[in-house]
């Protein structure tokens, strides 16, 4: 097995303030938008390097994505900030409209995604977003899963041409993908090969993945972990290689089962190769007030519960 | 100086085109359109700096976004006879595989269009974005938006007047078609507004009145004044006194004709009302 090192925690949000930071300063096309949420966005370095490209919006979401639309009309890239569950669930329309039926080249940057927001409760912790942001046409949806990654998504999405959504989240989570590493949209990362079950996972639950695979092998069984970090594109190749030679999967993520990552690999397989499948997600419910930990636990999001799936899903084969 | 005469003879052919358009398949929306067809002619023709061709970005000229995209006939027929698309495409409003959509959309690639509108309440936003685009890009031309006056019910409007007054956007001329009409009777009845002028200016803005906004002149003085109130610091307000169904008889002073086509009876009665100036498509 490889063997993957966190280089100490860090949280993907300064993943995506420090990439920020980097194209504030080599693309002068790139304006930041934020609603309010400067410092919980790690917006403020780019905000005091270029303050002429920063716009405070105040607590109006929906101005802030129609403004980012009439933005790239004059060529701007533009990057809007706020929370996941104000940067979809209360814009839908606005992103819908002006966003991607106008095709429109805005970048929709979420963090505090998922259940992991911790102790503000079901108000704050979207579960909805991956499945509202894939359904719009156009749209690429991409949800990192450590400090590296988003700060390499959040450069790479710069240079392509169209609407973006980028979740990341709050809490301080495994930094162990390389610094500096190359991000290619729509391109899933093979992280361990194995042969008896694949696990597909993304944003915090790679690392739990990794884990599993940890654990699952020490049991006699061996798990291919892929990190879909672009949901939409999906990489349908890389997922049907991999469950053709392992013959099963569970997918792991910080979403409701219904309209996430899952379903989209369940329709891949339905399509391609059929093959028995395991959710690691949230059941069509709301969150709760509580630490990370004890949430991801609570609702089954964490390595114990992708173990217990894995095993679950061999024994279907 | 603007020739009046010619500009009247364009507004009474794009009254036709309206007609025409929506007849054709009996739905959209006729009574805005007619009410705002001496303000398109008189925006595309004599008051915005434009460049031959289009292009997406609009740099090096003035832009203008219609947040009330259900009036789309007017729309469509000023961009065709102000050289975006052949005249001759009107005739696809509304069709299967039209670039001319219900509402007006940049999906097909229609050229004059630069944003989707139809969901009522987002153009002020989108304005102001390219606004500050404008700003950034250090091109000194003016973003002209046009809303209807129902269409303030949004809440979205009022975040973007804020925030425009907020932040000295002041490349910004938004126009407001104020009919007193919307869907399901008169703006007075389904949801009052109050004092649009005096809460434009509580935000911030500048107001200019046009008291008769189907009059060619009275239009291209108020535009003027409005143009020369930017650069000010404030966003500027244009109150469009409008009357829906203007030309056309039994369409005027009523939300009937809202969002219904006439019949075959009633489209020889409104052409007969306008008589073709520059030839129909």
């Amino acid at each position: 097995m490889k063997t993957y090192i966190d280089t100490g925690k860090k949280d993907t949000r300064s993943g995506f303030g420090a990439g920020l930071t980097e194209l504030g300063k080599s693309n002068e096309n790139v304006v930041a938008l934020c609603a309010d949420l400067t410092g919980s966005l790690k917006m403020d370095e780019f905000k005091a390097n270029h303050p002429e490209r920063f716009f405070q919006v105040g607590i109006a979401e929906a101005n802030m994505i129609g403004m980012a639309a009439g933005m790239t009309i004059g060529g701007k890239i533009p990057f809007t900030g706020t929370f996941a569950n104000f940067s979809t669930g209360r814009v839908y329309d606005q992103i819908r409209q002006s966003v991607a039926y106008s095709d429109k080249n805005v970048k929709i940057c979420a963090s505090h995604a998922g259940i992991t927001l911790g102790e503000d409760g079901a108000t704050h912790q979207i579960l909805e977003d991956i499945g509202l942001m894939k359904m719009l046409p156009g749209m690429t949806v991409i949800n990192t899963c450590d400090y590296n990654q988003t700060k390499a998504a959040t450069i790479a999405i710069a240079k392509h041409e169209g609407p973006v959504y980028l979740r990341f989240g709050r809490p301080k989570v495994a930094n162990f993908t390389p610094e500096n590493g190359t991000f290619e949209i729509g391109k899933a990362v093979n992280l361990q090969d194995g042969s008896d079950v694949t696990i597909i996972a993304t944003g915090h639950l790679v690392w739990e993945a990794l884990e599993a695979a940890k654990t699952l092998n020490d049991a006699g069984i061996s798990a291919a972990v892929i990190n879909i970090h672009t949901i939409k594109p999906l990489d349908a190749n890389a997922i049907i290689k991999s469950v053709k030679n392992t013959g099963c999967v569970v997918t792991a993520e910080e979403h409701n089962y219904l309209g996430g990552l899952g379903e989209s690999v369940s329709r891949i397989l339905a399509e391609n190769h059929p093959a028995p499948q395991e959710f690691v997600a949230t059941k069509d419910t709301f969150g709760e007030s509580g630490t990370p930990e004890q949430l991801m636990d609570k609702y089954g999001l964490n390595a114990a519960a992708i173990v217990k799936a894995a095993k679950k899903v061999v024994a279907r084969k | 100086m603007a020739n009046i005469q010619k500009l009247e003879a364009l507004v009474t052919q794009v009254r036709r085109d309206i007609l025409r358009q929506v007849h054709k398949v009996n739905s959209g929306h006729p009574g805005g359109s007619l009410g705002c067809a001496e303000f398109f002619v008189a925006l595309y023709q004599e008051i915005m700096e434009r460049k031959d061709g289009f292009d997406m970005n609009g740099k090096g000229e003035d832009l203008f976004f219609l947040s009330n995209g259900h009036i789309s006939p007017v729309f469509y027929s000023v961009l065709a006879r102000s050289g975006y698309f052949p005249v001759e495409e009107l005739s696809t409003f509304r069709l299967l595989n039209s670039r001319l959509q219900g509402h007006p959309t940049t999906h097909e690639g229609l050229p004059g269009i630069r944003m989707a509108s139809g969901s009522l309440g987002q153009g002020i936003s989108v304005a102001i974005g390219a606004a500050e685009a404008k700003k950034l890009n250090k091109d000194n031309h003016t973003v002209y938006a046009l809303c209807g006056d129902g269409e303030l019910q949004e809440g979205q409007n009022w975040e973007a007047i804020m925030y425009a007054a907020g932040n000295k956007v002041d490349n910004l001329i938004v126009s407001i078609d104020l009919n007193g009409q919307q869907i399901d009777g008169s703006t007075e009845n389904v949801l009052p507004m109050g004092n649009i002028k005096a809460k434009f200016e509580a935000f911030g803005w500048d107001v200019v009145s046009i008291a008769k906004g189907n009059d060619m002149q009275s239009i291209l003085d108020g535009m003027a004044t409005a143009k020369s109130k930017s650069g000010n610091g404030k966003p500027v307000c244009v109150l469009l006194h409008t009357i829906m169904g203007n030309g056309v008889d039994f369409m005027m002073h009523t939300h009937a004709w809202h969002g219904k086509a006439p019949n075959d009876d009633q489209l020889a009665q409104g052409l007969a009302q306008n008589a073709e100036t520059l030839g129909d498509y």
